[in-house]
Order: structure tokens, then sequence, then C-alpha cells
């Protein structure tokens, strides 16, 4: 463990900060769910603008209120929502990366544009894994900082790997996302949906409805799932015996609002579902605040594994 | 050998998986299929495999879209069906066994199947131990294993309010499903003793004691030897 070495203290917790590297996989069949990003699309830019391997643990944080302290000289990149990021009292510029000195404070206020903000280190933040996993689920006391699942609190420490601080390997790196790459949250968010087994189960209206109507992103929004307010949809089948749920499945309760599932979701369920939500929709859809409109598209399977493909491409 | 069993479906499950449905309903000889499913998975996807969620009557397949396309995994899912044959039953030895201690005190509901069924306590428990469960998923929490077929004179319906805090290794009914609780969680099931049997660790090979198709005994057991194997007595919160 030479190298590995404290990279940040917790001043003031906020919130909720999660650790997450890109999720627990392999035992989910043992009711263990996913974990991992929420926004996947800001958390795989914080890591890329570092130069990082895919799967590095980088901390997601939600609503801001954080406060964080260099122990080190660091290189940092914070991507996805706005939550007001200051250095040492500075306006922090999001989608880029940047280096931190000992002793700089590195604040977040409350959100001014998306939920949840991504900082990453070059290297990434080290923890011991967990069933494989560095994946922070509370609700499971897995994973984070301290391999039992609990957010970050005041005092506590987060490691880096003082090698890669000095070492970062540039050359393939971009110094910022290209503006085509940068979402605006507060915009009306197109979600982009890949129908499912059970999609003809649900009445012509409601498929109407389902596609052309907007939808209210609901207060009951964690990363187990978010729901969704508007046109009631009827299906035929109000339950199936309970099977295994991907990420983004859509359910749709006998209340007829869909339920979209994310990282933190129960494994198995038995609602019938409209479809999956892609992982770049699952991600957009994280950084809407309750109240905020959305619309779902439905999109063939295999024009979204050609998008989530570009997506992946340019990581390491 | 069921017919669905040979003429399963493969169903659009998102970007980077198929159902595999098997089955229609739920039935515990459903499980040989599903566990040699899962296997051939794992042998035939090799590093193009994610993730698999046995349950029930399906398998959730996970298969890694940068390494092969919708099509391609969906044809190694009918190649692989087409000579799918259920596990044997040699593994009949392996039946776990669950030591429980069946109290009022940490399993409430123990007086509600009494009067349920109008038997003497001791008959309500010889006939939760008589049967071999097999477990048809695992769901709800790390660990936390879905059991059946419960005798139909033992099915309750789930409590109208749930707790919110079950402790750790609390055995329960509800319908004809039985199971254990992994760690202290909500839940609307109905207590009728509790296990010392530690059934997630994180620190065992495999974690979870209990794995999908695996056959499960319950075995009724003294306070004493209850406590012999570090169970906890603390009886259940009256208004938990």
């Amino acid at each position: 463990m030479t190298g590995i070495v404290e990279g940040v203290r917790v001043e003031r917790a906020g919130p909720l900060a999660l650790l997450q590297d890109a999720g627990r996989f392999g035992v989910r069949r043992l009711g263990v769910t996913q974990g991992g990003p929420v926004d996947i699309h800001s958390w795989a830019w914080a890591n890329r603008l570092l130069g990082n391997r895919w799967g590095a643990a980088a901390l997601e944080i939600s609503l801001g209120g954080l406060e964080l302290v260099a122990c080190k000289t660091l290189r940092l990149a914070l991507c996805g929502a706005d939550l007001d990021a200051r250095l040492d009292g500075n306006d922090l510029p999001r989608w880029r990366a940047f280096t931190v000195e000992p002793h700089q404070r590195l604040t977040f206020g409350t959100p001014r544009d998306g939920v949840r903000a991504y900082l990453a280190v070059a290297g990434g933040f080290r923890a011991d894994p967990v069933l494989g996993s560095v994946a922070c689920v509370p609700r499971e006391g897995l994973g984070g900082h301290d391999g039992l699942g609990h957010p970050l609190k005041a005092q506590e420490r987060l490691f880096v790997d003082s090698r890669s601080q000095d070492e970062a390997d540039t050359r393939n790196t971009p110094q910022a996302i290209p503006p085509s790459e940068m979402p605006h949250y507060g915009e009306p968010a197109q979600l982009a949906l890949i129908p499912g087994a059970q999609i003809a189960d649900f009445s012509g209206a409601s498929l109407f409805d389902a596609f052309n109507r907007s939808w209210q992103v609901d207060d009951r929004a964690d990363r187990m799932g978010v729901r969704l307010l508007g046109p009631r949809l009827a299906c035929r089948i109000s339950a199936l015996v309970s099977e295994g749920i991907g990420l983004g499945g859509v359910q749709v309760p006998p209340d007829g609002q869909p339920f979209v599932l994310l990282n933190d979701r129960q494994t198995i369920g038995g609602y019938p579902r409209l479809g999956a939500l892609t992982p770049l929709a699952c991600a957009r859809l994280a950084q809407c605040m309750p109240g905020q409109e959305v619309r779902l598209i439905p999109k063939p399977l295999a024009a979204a594994q050609d998008e989530y493909r570009r997506f992946r491409a340019g990581f390491a | 050998m069921t017919a669905t069993a040979r003429m399963p479906r493969i169903e659009q499950a998102g970007i980077d998986a198929w159902l595999v449905r098997l089955f229609s309903d739920i039935d515990e000889s459903n499980m040989p299929w599903l566990t040699a499913l899962v296997r051939r998975c794992e042998e035939d996807f090799g590093a193009a495999l994610i993730d698999l969620v046995p349950s029930y009557t399906t398998v959730l397949v996970h298969y890694d879209p940068l390494i092969l396309s919708a099509g391609e995994a969906r044809a190694r899912l009918v190649a692989l069906l087409e000579t799918l044959s259920p596990d044997s039953g040699e593994a009949v030895q392996d039946i776990k066994e669950l030591p429980v201690w069946y109290d009022p005190s940490v399993g409430p509901e123990l007086e509600r199947l009494e009067r349920h069924t109008g038997w003497e306590r001791d008959k309500v428990i010889e006939l939760h131990c008589e049967h071999v469960y097999r477990v048809f998923a695992l769901g709800f929490a790390p660990g936390f294993a879905f059991m059946g077929s419960v005798d139909e004179r033992l099915a309750l319906p789930r409590l109208e309010t749930p707790r919110r805090r079950v402790p750790q290794g609390s055995v329960a009914i509800a319908g004809r499903q039985t199971s254990a609780y992994p760690t202290m969680s909500p839940g609307g099931w109905n207590l009728v003793g509790r296990t010392p049997a530690k059934l997630f660790d994180r620190q065992r090979k495999g974690f979870s004691l209990l794995q999908v198709g695996d056959q499960v005994r319950f075995v009724s057991v003294t306070r004493q030897e209850f406590e012999r194997l570090g169970g906890e007595v603390t009886p259940v919160e009256a208004r938990s």
C-alpha cells in the first residue's frame, strides 16, 4: 500500500456524499444491488479529464453542503451539477481538471443547476473493495470510504495514490469537456427509453400519453429510483411473478405513475414495465429536481447500444 | 419437464440485458432448470457476462454491450437454450438446515398461526419444519431468500402494517413463502421464530448462506441450543 496517503479531510459533510466506482457486479443474484454513480455521464467525464481508468472511484456529492480541505497537492476534476463550488472562496469552474495545494479549501453551497456533482482525483480515491466494489450503498451497509456503506462524515479522510498526483498521464487526456457533451440540467429532459416486453399490455391511449405528454419528477426521487407524475397509465397486467430488473427499468404500479429504477434499486420486482431508460437517460434523470419536466422518447435497442458505445469509446 | 421449459421466451430488457422466461408460474420444479441456465450462461458468455439474476420463472442475463451486440447476445442464448437440460437431483444430500427457536417472544405471529389453523403450537412448528423448501430467488436485501412452497394451511397474508424494525435472523411466513431476515430491516412478513445462522457474511466464500435453487429445511431447537449457537434472545419490540 505504499503511495496511499490522505488526500482530503472532510470539514463539513453535507446531506449526502458517497464514494462510487462503476458499481458492484456479479452478486445481484444474492440480492445485492448495483450501486455506482447515478449520473454515469458526469462521473465518467470527471475521471476522463484526469486520464483515470474506467471505474476509478469518485465522490458523488448530492445537494452540496460539503466542505473539504486538501491534505496534499492533488489533481482533481469536477463535473455534474452546479452546486456553487468554490476553491478558497473563488468560483470553481466545472467540467475541467485543476490542481489544489495543501490546506486549500473546497466548498459546495446549494444546487443552482442539477442535483449531484462528481469530484474525481487522479488515480481515483482509494478504499478497500467490498464484494468486489467500492460503490457505497448505505441501505446495504456495503462499500464506500469505510467499507460499511456510510456517507462521508465530518473529520473523516479520503485516501489517494500519491504517485498518481505527480505522474498523471495527460497525453491523451482532454483538458475540458467538448461543449456538445455539456448538459444543461434546467432544460426539459428528453429521456430515451428502450421498449420492454410488456409494452403491448398497456392500453393504446396510455402508450400515446407515455410518449407524447410531459412528465413531472416527483419528490420521491433518490438513488433507488425516481417517480414520475402525469397521466395515469393503464396496463392489463397488474402484477408479475418477481423477476430481475435492470438499470433504468420503468415499472408501472397500479397507481399508473411510472417509477424509474436507478442504481440502488431492489434486484427483483413484479410490476409491469414500459421498458428501460438508457444509462445516459438515467444519468440525465438523476440531475432533475422534483417538479422538473421530462419526456419519454422511445429508442430502438440497436441505436441505444450505438450511442452507449460512442460514449464509452473515449474512456480507457 | 414442462412444456414451457422447452419453449422459453427471450425478452428485451434494456441496453445490456435479455430476460429469459422459462416458466409462467411459481413452482419448485422450475429451479433445476433455472440453476442450469445460470451455469450455462456463465460458461458460454465468459468475460462478456456482467451479471445474472435468477428469480422464480426467469433469468435476467446482463452482458457487456462493448463486447457483444444485442443480436449476438441473443443468438448465444438461443443456442444455449436448445441444449439446456435441468440440473440433476444429485445435490439432494446438500439440504441446508436452518436451526430455529420457535417462540412467541421472537415470533409474535406464532399465535396468529395457531388461531388461523386451530392447532397446537407444536403442530404448527412441525408443519413448518416438515417440508424441504426451495430457494426461488434472493432479493429485498442481501441474502434474503424467498423460499417455498409453504403448506397452504400455514399461508398467512402479510401484515397490514409492516414493522419498521424486524430483528436479524427472524424467520417469517408470507403467503406460501418463507424466509429469514439477514439483518435488521423493515418488513411485513409474519414472524414465527429466529435463527442464529448468519445468513449474509461478507467474509464467507459466496457471501450468502442460501443461494438460488438451494434446498432448505428448518429445524426446531430449544432456547438453550439457540443461545449456544450464538442466537440473540431479545424479544421483538411490541410496537416495532
